[in-house]
């Protein structure tokens, strides 16, 4: 156990390495920099900047700069915010994130998975005929047209809830977002619920454990345990995604999470900002990854032999 | 005569349960209609898609010919504007209305061409002069404009410009999926063929790919290097083909020693022919249904990416611009966001609902 996370976390540090590096090296290979503005700076005004922030240096001793500084656990001084190091943002803006990725992910597994076992028991019935089609449809809702519809019919029709904001993590400016990032993903999880459910029920163990009397609800238990595996692998890139927060939720909603940082830093080329949100996903889509796996051989002794 | 024999072989079992659900029927049929609409259409609607129309703009959706009373007033009064004269007179007559025109300095005929210039009236008319050439009375025919979803913040035709959006949204997405599709069953098929030690550094480097989050590095690209068409498409294969590598290895796997494998094996075929030959057409079935799911999944994220600004580039456009205009002018103009959105859902639901469908017939196991 204790060797498998450890041999898991080693394989995680080439992965890390190679994000490191790639974008890296794309970001420095692209035209422009951090400090172009409209109006061009003074030649010595920006020598002195790229001197303060080391963009004189050959490019392959920034890099090793740079990995330095990150073995120190520091990402460096924000380019585009002044005075803010990327940690402080980081550490500013993952709560937000965070929270409404957690909600959304609650939300999500417990209706996805609740409905797709609903489905699988009662294949061809009405909730799974349903299912199929509101899988479809919420797997073909981009967030981008569900948030300014949610805006429309919440915000400014009903006026039940607040348009958008952060407050604090007001309860009623999280319930649209929230919403946003769920739907497409209740769709998904029912669906895998319900094809890897199905498959469960069908294998001989269970036919022999129904054809033994045993009441339907041990039945569908034992099923479900072995039918969670592809969900619980699933599980662990969707909340790596949902808790990094999303650009289109978080620009339309106007929260300040750090989905925001990414496209924004890119665009002011703020190269350590964007390393530190890169960085930041990878790690944890590589983290939720092991426990996903943890938690599949938890379910699965098989999976433990095979670890 | 003998009586029609059922189509036979697992390919005509497949069709025959596939023409049994009705909803992938429907699925089909609408993505033929839409993709036949986005094809044609935009020279049927009567509307250049770039055509601007400045005095209807924002126009809500609706089957009523334009430009309406309430537009022809203004237009009118812009058109007299521009032409340097006072507006005396509107008498509607049917199709064609008499404008009565003054100016202290004499109205100068020549600027009669604003009146075709602006698309909503025909060819005018001098019917009479009056006062030395200081009032005109001239005829104008009105044009008929039907806006059936209405128009943009610039005047254009939505539906139009839906239709063309819709031809560059399901081209990108046919032909990423079609890269993605070719990466992913060569790398797939191979990596499930060879076996062993080869296998497993591919799916290795597979999962390492998992691991990096790749749309950010889709959205660096797009950021860095100036969008386009070719980058996008390149950078959408690029994330999109890990999918299909997995499921053809997988099927690979079972089929490496199936005897008609073998027995090509025994044949003296070598390894590239025998997956061309024999490994590729068996995996058809999961790569056709993995590809319908896919061609949904990489429309999505065109269209995001254009939402972000990072995609299609004007004056080319495709439903996540349109969206994203849409968005911009929701409280004033929601129609905007409507129309696109209603284009890109229903085609996305289409092709979710087709591919399970094909996943369904294709299951051995279903009656």
């Amino acid at each position: 156990m204790i060797r498998f996370i450890l041999r898991r976390l080693a394989q995680a540090v080439p992965t890390l390495l190679a994000v490191v590096t790639v974008s890296f090296f794309l970001m420095r290979l692209a035209p422009g920099g951090p400090f172009d503005l409209e109006r061009p700076l003074a030649p010595a005004a920006m020598d002195n900047l790229r001197r303060v922030y080391g963009l004189d240096r050959p490019l392959i001793a920034q890099f090793g700069y740079y990995l330095a500084a990150l073995a120190r656990g520091d990402l460096g001084p924000s380019f585009s915010f002044r005075d803010r190091s990327v940690l402080d943002l980081i550490a500013r803006g993952l709560p937000v994130s965070a929270t409404l990725g957690a909600l959304a992910l609650a939300l999500a597994t417990g209706l996805g998975v609740g409905l797709g076992i609903a489905a699988a028991l009662r294949r061809g019935g009405i909730v799974d005929r349903l299912l199929g089609l509101a899988a479809a449809l919420t797997l073909s809702l981009p967030s981008f047209v569900v948030a300014p519809l949610l805006q429309i019919v919440f915000g400014l029709t009903l006026r039940w809830l607040p348009l958008g904001g952060w407050e604090d993590g007001a309860p009623s400016h999280l319930v649209l977002p929230v919403i946003t990032l769920a739907l497409p993903q209740i769709g998904a999880l029912a669906r895998l619920t319900r094809a890897s459910l199905g498959e469960g029920l069908r294998t001989q163990p269970v036919r022999t454990m129904r054809s033994l009397g045993l009441p339907p609800i041990r039945v569908t238990r034992h099923a479900l345990r072995g039918a969670l595996l592809p969900v619980v692998a699933y599980l662990g890139p969707l909340a790596a995604s949902l808790l990094t927060g999303s650009v289109v939720v978080e620009t339309i909603f106007g929260l300040p999470g750090i989905g925001r940082y990414f496209v924004e830093g890119a665009l002011n080329r703020d190269y350590t900002l964007v390393m530190g949100t890169v960085l930041l996903v990878a790690g944890l889509v590589i983290a939720l990854n092991i426990a996903a796996d943890l938690a599949c051989a938890w379910l699965d002794p098989r999976l433990r032999v095979a670890a | 005569m003998s009586a029609r024999v059922p189509a036979a072989g697992p390919a005509g079992r497949a069709l025959a349960r596939l023409v049994r659900e009705r909803t992938a029927l429907a699925a089909l049929a609408a993505l033929i209609g839409i993709a036949l609409a986005c094809l044609f259409g935009p020279a049927l609607t009567g509307h250049d898609p770039e055509r601007a129309y400045p005095d209807l703009r924002q126009l809500p959706a609706g089957l009523a010919a334009q430009p309406d009373a309430g537009h022809l007033g203004s237009a009118l009064e812009r058109l007299a504007f521009r032409m340097r004269a006072r507006l005396e007179g509107v008498v509607p007559d049917g199709d064609t209305m008499r404008l009565t025109l003054g100016s202290d300095a004499g109205v100068d005929r020549r600027s009669l061409v604003y009146l075709p210039r602006s698309a909503l009236f025909g060819t005018p008319e001098v019917v009479e002069e009056r006062d030395a050439g200081r009032s005109l009375v001239v005829a104008v025919p009105i044009r008929h404009l039907y806006f059936p979803l209405g128009t943009d913040v610039q005047g254009r035709d939505l539906l139009t410009r839906c239709l063309v959006a819709g031809r560059v949204s399901l081209a990108i997405g046919l032909a990423a999926s079609l890269v993605a599709l070719l990466i992913g069953v060569g790398y797939g098929a191979s990596a499930g063929f060879l076996g062993g030690a080869v296998d497993a550094v591919m799916m290795r480097v597979v999962d390492v790919l998992y691991a990096l989050p790749f749309v950010f590095f889709v959205i660096l690209l797009l950021v860095f290097f100036r969008p386009s068409l070719l980058l996008m498409l390149v950078a959408i294969a690029a994330v999109e083909w890990l999918d299909m590598a997995r499921v053809v290895r997988a099927v690979t796997l079972s089929l490496r020693e199936r005897d008609f494998v073998r027995a090509a094996r025994a044949l003296g075929l070598g390894t590239p022919r025998i997956i061309l030959r024999h490994i590729v057409p068996s995996t058809l079935g999961p790569v056709a249904v993995t590809a319908t799911l896919l061609v949904p999944q990489v429309i999505l994220l065109e269209s995001f990416l254009s939402f972000l600004g990072l995609g299609v580039q004007e004056p080319q456009t495709s439903w996540g611009v349109l969206i994203a205009e849409g968005a911009r002018s929701i409280e004033a103009a929601p129609h905007m966001l409507a129309a696109p959105a209603a284009f890109l859902i229903t085609t996305l639901v289409a092709l979710n609902l087709l591919g399970d469908g094909l996943a369904d017939a294709l299951d051995p196991r279903s009656a």
